[in-house]
């Protein structure tokens, strides 16, 4: 097997060298009738071609040929080729968690510059090296609230993206958190009076995310301004990181919890990526996640190590901030490579052109009889659309056209029936985007 | 170092000086040892009820926390700010300017349970022998 | 040092400062396609506070230097590509390129979580293998993918563990967990709302089972064993830990990190375990990348099947493949989507490569940890003999007499051109040196790592110094992370404070 660097030969001089005549006496400790005597049932042994094929064949059933306008948290961008020229090098790719800073300086000097450019794009002063997901980092990030502020309660808005809102349920359940949803306006931004009237001296955080699920951008300075006063800590959520080249950063903001699959990471159909917490020099004792900080050596000469690891799970174990040991380090890495790559430029101009292949989605989509905008909040490469009919038999007719259509609210949002979430980003072709409108006007003048 | 002969002692390494009500506390040149070069320490604001044998703080060497008991009952009337912005202190002046908190005394007579110097002294004597052994 | 040792040890490219050091306004990597549509002026549109002009300090280089400076980065790390990772209960073991290869193809990298279900049918295929091959690898019923790494693993199962608990009425209070266990299973319990109950590892290193006995009660919800433990022995009472925890109603949670012990020789859940987690990261070959993505998929005996997270994988009629979402007694999700797809392609990619074959890794990971202990003994402490597995674990008794410690002999061997091994865990053994070659090591790296180790344990005896000063041969000496942890620095500022000497 070409994974297995030994011949029969060298097994045998081991076996000798260890004074046993056959392997299976290195198994006598596993009782005898739990040694399986038949070999696995497993598909394979397959050579490297076989394996190629195997998933070319499943690439092949899945949606190559398709233009799809789906968001919601995972979005398609351009991606350079040497982002995986990078990643590739088995430097890069074979190596370990960097306890040994002495033989792991290229990673750890990549994280302080993921952490650095993490810290510039939010706005905040101290950030990590990596959480699993924006909907994990975003649950970290309320946790560290809790620990922070003492207090149990939550309010998190209905604006923020639903999955992230049910993993924070599920881990909120085991830790004594009450989690309480606020609803949203009709502009599409969370109710900001609901907040205040909920804020009482026993919450720990206001959750919200910008853009929010509906791609709105919510107003977050009245909003901070009153969970401060309560003192209560605001947690900004940010699936959509794209939007930071173009949106102020949310500066009033206590905690952001950040995706960053939008930086030089693939959909592949759900992961992995990597999940940021960003936050004030002051709270850094109670952020989760690996940490690389500057120092020197013997010599005087400038490296880095990880620390705070007194935070971590290793150390402190019941009293750890988190259990998180493996984190998305190489995909933090994908998004330091891509940032500096974009540069200041790069990523003003990503998001400029992001934002204008949506406003002229928007204006090419509303002129469709029956077709209107949801919210009339500021938007950025999503938005949300009502339409006559019910979204998903509309997107029956867009596959036959190869059209991947927009999200349906309805599983989400009971009371948005008819409402689906449309994503453009710079690599939906404009010519893409008029078929698309052509196609949804026919299918919407055809009766049902 | 010596250890201060009219402080008292508990069996993991805190040191209480107690005048006239007032007691200051903190960890010994020992527990110092142990712990390795310091990096953080977490104490109690003013107002925070200490009870005697449960952790009121925190002591971090890079690769280890430990806690810190209430070698006596009180409360808190100040925990040293030089041990924020300096935690080196502690393995410095372990016994003076790295004092830790300072508290009423809810229960002077507990004081009579503590180790005097000498006592503490052979304390730890005898631990550093097992170690060797 | 002894001419006889092979491996380069030295680094070039020693100077590389941080990219925004080597920023320039005015510099571009990377080009857009120009616009197709009509551009938009964002301030009118968004509005003033809702503006940015640009981030503040993001480089600005051009394409070379981004090339060149990740790629002098990278020349400063070790890594399996380049030699033998002896870090106990990581199995750093090869990771096979042809899984870059598949998860990288148009049709697998590129797929939507979201796209609709009729144009998913090849990723939800790969997930529908894998979890047949996780489920007959490890001999139970039903499995997660969902979680994105070990630890989320350990949270997924306690949490099956509580919902089960809770439906029968109680969820109990306590979780057990050996002295000898990883970091983040205490973590974990605590997070799942439970207390921690810590029992004493017996004289031979395993589970004390006639205290256990006593410690099991109806508030015990379950324990969380390693097997083999992490010291590298097979617990060979399982069967009968598993009865005493049955008998209170309580559950057998296994940390399946050791995997690469078991793969094919034995199944967990034959053994009695009710739920375990995988590293797919550590036993299926899926690559480190400098400390992940992973994946902990957690399989799980029937009890514990409607508990699962959401989505769950179905076959309909016609054999077409569906996600579904609800379920009412599922614990909900751990994490957006369904799993770290692009790992998990990965990880079958492996597993297709052995096929039924699989058992020869196991058997060669525990033949090299054998092979490695047998030198070694005499010139390190073994503190507990019972037979190995695929990892041994030593102690620094010997080369303490003379004030060398397990991490200065972890720091020379790096002069050796190895990674060190994992040092001072498991806890249980003071000093601890913890090794695990894996398979992919041949015999001549074997023999390379033996002769370096017994290098060392000279030098311990008759020149510490050299030892306990360790490494010399690196780019950077010892670092100071006594400082780092006192004044942390954790992000380039523009004014800036590096203002040592490169």
């Amino acid at each position: 097997m070409r994974y297995l660097p030994k011949s029969p030969a060298e097994r045998q001089e081991m076996l000798a060298a260890i004074g046993a005549k056959s392997i299976e006496e290195l198994f006598e400790t596993i009782p005898e009738k739990y040694r399986l005597r038949d070999a696995l049932k497993l598909p394979g042994p397959f050579a490297e071609a076989e394996v190629i094929d195997y998933f070319k064949q499943r690439a092949g059933e899945n949606s190559l040929g398709y233009t799809s306008f789906l968001g919601a948290g995972v979005y398609q961008h351009l991606r350079s080729v040497i982002t995986d020229t990078i990643l590739l090098r088995g430097e890069f790719l074979t190596s370990y968690t960097p306890y040994q800073a002495e033989i792991a300086q290229g990673t750890l000097q990549a994280i302080f510059e993921f952490q650095t450019l993490m810290c510039q794009l939010t706005g905040q002063e101290v950030a990590n090296a990596s959480m699993y997901d924006g909907s994990t980092a975003t649950t970290e990030a309320v946790l560290m609230a809790e620990r922070l502020t003492g207090r149990a309660r939550v309010l998190v808005a209905r604006s923020v993206h639903p999955e992230y809102r049910e993993v924070l349920q599920t881990y909120a359940k085991n830790s004594g958190l009450h989690v309480e949803e606020i609803g949203y306006t009709k502009s599409g931004t969370v109710d900001a009076a609901s907040i205040k009237r909920a804020l009482k001296d026993d919450v720990a955080a206001v959750v919200l995310q910008s853009p929010n699920f509906f791609g709105v951008l919510e107003t977050l300075p009245g909003i901070a301004d009153a969970a401060h006063a309560a003192g209560a800590l605001l947690v900004v959520a940010i699936a959509e990181g794209v939007s930071l080249g173009a949106v102020k950063p949310p500066a009033e903001a206590d905690i952001v919890a950040m995706e960053a699959q939008s930086f030089g990471l693939p959909p592949s159909y759900g992961g992995p990526y990597a999940g940021v917490i960003a936050s004030r020099d002051k709270f850094v004792r109670q952020m989760p996640g690996r940490l690389a900080g500057q120092t020197t050596d013997t010599d005087g000469k400038r490296g880095f190590v990880l620390t705070l690891a007194t935070r971590e799970q290793h150390i402190r174990r019941e009293k750890a901030t988190s259990n998180i040991c493996t984190n998305q380090a190489l995909c933090a890495l994908a998004a330091t490579v891509h940032l500096t790559l974009l540069g200041k430029e790069g990523l003003r101009e990503m998001a400029e052109q992001n934002f204008a292949k949506a406003q002229f989605a928007l204006s090419e989509l509303e002129k469709i009889p029956g077709v209107k905008r949801a919210f009339d909040g500021p938007v950025f490469n999503e938005f949300t659309l009502e339409f006559p009919r019910s979204v998903r038999t509309i997107n029956g007719e867009l596959l036959k056209e190869k059209i991947a259509g927009p999200l349906a609210l309805g599983t989400g949002y009971p009371e948005l029936t008819k409402h689906g979430l449309v994503c453009v980003t710079e690599t939906t072709r404009r010519a893409e985007i008029e078929r698309f409108a052509a196609a949804v006007k026919n299918i919407l003048s055809k009766p049902l | 170092m010596g250890y201060p002969a009219n402080y008292r002692y508990t069996k993991e390494h805190e040191w209480v000086n107690a005048k006239d009500g007032v007691a200051t506390i903190g960890i010994t040149d020992y527990a110092q040892g142990e712990l390795g070069d310091v990096v953080f320490v977490e104490l109690p604001e003013a107002g925070k009820k200490l009870e005697t044998g449960k952790s009121f703080g925190t002591v971090e060497s890079v690769k280890a926390v430990s806690e810190i008991y209430a070698p006596v009952s009180g409360e808190v009337l100040e925990a040293n700010p030089e041990l924020l912005d300096k935690p080196e202190t502690i393995n410095s002046d372990p016994h003076g300017a790295a004092w830790m908190v300072k508290i009423k005394l809810a229960n002077p007579a507990e004081l009579e349970k503590l180790m005097d110097g000498a006592a503490y002294e052979a304390y730890i004597a005898a631990k550093g022998k097992e170690a060797s052994a | 040092m002894n001419d006889k040792i092979k491996k380069a040890t030295r680094h070039t490219n020693q100077n590389e400062g941080l990219i925004f050091e080597k920023s320039s306004p005015g510099k571009r990597a990377f080009e857009l396609p120009p616009l197709d549509v009509p551009k938009v002026d964002v301030a009118k549109t968004l509005g003033a506070q809702h503006r940015r002009d640009g981030v503040g300090g993001f480089p600005e280089v051009s394409e070379i230097e981004v090339i060149r400076h990740f790629t002098r980065l990278s020349t400063w790390n070790y890594a399996i590509d380049l030699g033998m990772y002896p870090l106990g209960s990581c199995t750093m073991k090869y990771n096979p390129r042809v899984n870059e290869f598949v998860a990288r193809l148009d049709g697998i990298a590129t797929e939507h979580p979201y796209q609709p279900q009729e144009l998913s049918q090849g990723c939800l295929k790969i997930l529908q293998l894998l979890e047949k091959c996780l489920l007959e690898i490890t001999g139970m019923d039903s499995i997660t993918l969902q979680p994105a790494a070990g630890a989320q693993g350990e949270l997924t199962g306690l949490l099956l563990i509580r919902a089960y608990l809770e439906k029968q009425g109680n969820a109990r209070k306590k979780v057990l967990i050996p002295d000898s266990a990883h970091g983040t299973n205490p973590a974990t319990a605590v997070i799942a709302g439970y207390e921690v109950q810590n029992i004493k590892s017996e004289s031979h290193g395993q589970i004390d089972v006639d205290k256990l006995r006593d410690l099991v009660t109806e508030e015990v919800a379950a324990l969380m064993i390693t097997n083999p433990s992490t010291l590298g022995i097979f617990e060979e009472r399982i069967p009968e830990i598993a009865e005493i925890l049955h008998a209170k109603g309580a559950l057998l949670y296994m940390d399946g990190a050791n995997m690469n012990a078991l793969t094919g020789v034995t199944r967990p859940g034959d053994l009695g375990v009710d739920v375990m987690h995988l590293n797919l990261h550590k036993t299926f070959s899926t690559p480190h990348g400098g400390g992940g993505p992973g994946a902990g998929p957690v399989a799980m005996k029937k009890i514990l099947e409607p508990f699962r997270p959401v989505p769950i994988l179905v076959e309909r009629e016609g054999g077409k493949l569906a996600l579904e979402q609800v379920r009412p007694d599922s614990i909900g999700k751990v994490r957006a989507f369904g799993g770290n797809f692009g790992v998990l392609v990965r990880a079958l990619a492996y597993i297709l490569a052995y096929g039924p074959g699989v058992r020869q890794a196991t058997e060669d990971a525990v033949l090299n940890a054998n092979y490695i202990r047998k030198h070694l003994e005499g010139v390190y402490d073994l503190p507990y003999s019972l037979p190995s597995m695929h990892e041994v674990v030593f102690s620094d008794a010997i080369q303490k007499r003379n004030g060398v410690n397990t991490m200065d002999i972890a720091k020379r061997l790096i002069d050796y051109g190895f990674h060190p091994y994992t040092t001072a865990f498991p806890l249980i053994v003071p000093g601890a040196l913890m090794i695990e070659p894996t398979e992919s090591e041949s015999k001549e790296e074997c023999d390379l790592f033996i002769g370096a180790m017994k290098s060392i344990a000279e030098e311990a005896a008759n020149t510490p110094e050299l030892v306990k000063s360790a490494p010399h041969t690196t780019r950077v000496k010892r670092l100071d992370e006594v400082g780092a942890a006192r004044k942390p620095m954790l992000r380039w500022k523009p004014a800036s404070r590096s203002h040592v000497a490169d």
